[in-house]
């Protein structure tokens, strides 16, 4: 089953059969919206809830937000296969490099690692992955590892099916040196504009806060999310 | 505390009665044959000082080197069997290198110098292979870490320290390394012929001024320690090699200047002949 996601491209080789409907066929997509900001001191990091496969909503409450370490997540979208693989291994390989050295590893580290791995795999990975967290060197970091394993630290990033929708609010809306809550609230709003436009994100837009002290999780319901037009 | 393990000293597979592996310990007295290197690490970075006895004048001068670069970053001092060192420093860099590129940032000193000793520990284990007859100094400076210094010895273990020296005047040189600042404290005292009591909180205070110096300071004190460490009368001529990494080459492991080190040297002889001549005055 080929898996296809927020690219919106069709590759079934596979010949429709009666029995099976067609989105059946498709492959599990997190046509997605994911965005991550840095802010002094950590980083707030936010995705859809959305998980395809075709048009059907196979999950309409999912995590995209996942944990690689304590302190470091990555935001997936694209195949929901290849990224929840590609991100187990990352975990393991990054769980195995923190206790050899005996400290946390780095964000850079870990931004890497899925670096290495998309690059090496990029024929027959479909997977677009913001890596977000802190460490004590350098503080909040995000690296964006697109399609194809290139790897770019950015203070803001957004990525996803949803994400060309946003970028003229990311470029207007976002201001360095904002604080952790400014900084939600933007990644809510740029959310909600992009679940409202983009077909393949939607549900309940999903919030995390990544600092020294620790992780912060928020959840902003369908119902609670800022409204932008009238009708 | 030499002993001869007849019997037991055969293969790095075997234990001796009074549980010692005695190819490791020769292993080390290969060590303690080759003339002495010294690593010192200060408050902005480390720098490494090898007295290179020249066996012959035809050698080129500055070749023969015993001092490597690592990475950008790491430096290391070998005593030993040069063979056996080259070898190791191609592993070391192998070791740095890979870790660069699987996570994308400089290895951490620690870590380099656990892996490195964990290689030479293997060596320690099989009848098939003798273990490494070499000891070295791995020193780094980095932004985060600060200054890092690193001894590793044929068995394979790895320790930190602040200043520390290998090869056969490894005692004097690490008494040395210790009054390092003793001598400057005591200097004006000892013309007036005081004595200080409490060597304890001298050798503290030591400790807290070695953590002071600078690189530059630190430079013409390591030259000052291999002058003195070297025997006139059993070895020939040596040539000094220097090398240092911290914030004066802005983390870049390189050997001394040539300005430097004439700067250093100079010190070292002048340094000689003072207590030389102060030696001719107390008699």
């Amino acid at each position: 089953m080929a898996a296809y996601m927020s690219a919106g491209r069709s590759e079934n080789a596979f010949s429709t059969h009666d029995f099976v409907p067609e989105w059946a066929q498709e492959e599990v997509s997190t046509g997605t919206t994911i965005m991550a900001v840095e802010f002094d001191g950590g980083v707030v990091i936010g995705a859809d809830s959305r998980t395809t496969t075709g048009a059907y909503i196979a999950n309409r409450v999912t995590d995209k937000l996942t944990p690689i370490h304590d302190h470091i997540f990555c935001c997936r979208s694209g195949s929901a296969a290849d990224t929840q693989a590609v991100a187990d291994a990352v975990t393991y390989q990054l769980g195995f490099h923190s206790i050899e050295l005996d400290e946390p590893p780095l964000v850079q580290t870990a931004a890497n690692l899925f670096q290495q791995m998309c690059y090496r795999y990029r024929e027959e990975l479909m997977a677009g992955i913001i890596v977000a967290g802190w460490d004590k060197r350098r503080g909040g970091q995000v690296y964006t590892v697109p399609m194809g394993g290139m790897i770019v630290r950015q203070p803001v990033s957004v990525g996803g099916s949803g994400s060309s929708y946003i970028y003229g609010f990311m470029d207007s809306n976002y201001k360095p040196g904002m604080t952790k809550e400014e900084c939600l609230h933007f990644c809510t709003q740029a959310l909600a504009l992009a679940m409202e436009r983009d077909g393949s994100s939607g549900g309940v837009a999903r919030l995390a806060a990544i600092t020294e002290e620790g992780l912060e999780r928020r959840v902003v319901l369908g119902h609670q999310l800022p409204k932008f037009s009238n009708t | 505390m030499s002993s001869i393990g007849t019997g037991y000293d055969l293969s790095a597979s075997t234990f001796s009665p009074d549980g010692r592996v005695f190819q490791v310990e020769y292993a080390m007295k290969a060590v303690e044959n080759s003339s002495t290197a010294i690593g010192i690490r200060c408050k902005d970075g480390v720098v490494f000082g090898v007295e290179k006895l020249v066996l012959s004048k035809l050698y080129e001068q500055g070749s023969n080197k015993r001092i490597f670069n690592v990475d950008r970053h790491v430096g290391m001092a070998v005593a030993g069997l040069l063979a056996d060192a080259r070898s190791l420093s191609e592993v070391a860099r192998e070791e740095a290198s890979n870790f660069r590129s699987n996570y994308g940032h400089n290895i951490p000193l620690k870590h380099l110098s656990e892996r490195v000793a964990m290689y030479v520990h293997a060596y320690t284990l099989y009848s098939a292979v003798r273990p490494f007859g070499c000891s070295f100094i791995l020193g780094s400076y980095d932004q985060d870490d600060g200054p890092q210094l690193y001894m590793v010895d044929p068995s394979g273990i790895s320790y930190g320290y602040w200043g520390c020296a290998i090869g056969k005047a490894k005692q004097a040189a690490k008494t040395e390394i210790e009054k390092l600042q003793v001598r400057i404290l005591l200097e004006p005292s000892l013309r007036q012929g005081k004595i200080l009591l409490n060597c304890l909180i001298c050798v503290c205070y030591c400790y807290q001024q070695m953590k002071d110096m600078t690189c530059r300071e630190l430079v013409k004190e390591v030259a000052k320690i291999i002058y003195i460490v070297h025997d006139e009368v059993k070895d020939k001529s040596f040539e000094l090699e220097l090398s240092w990494v911290g914030e004066v080459t802005n983390g870049k492991h390189e050997l001394v200047p040539k300005d430097v080190r004439e700067e250093a040297e100079k010190y070292a002889k002048d340094s000689l002949e003072e207590e030389d001549d102060s030696d001719e005055d107390n008699m």
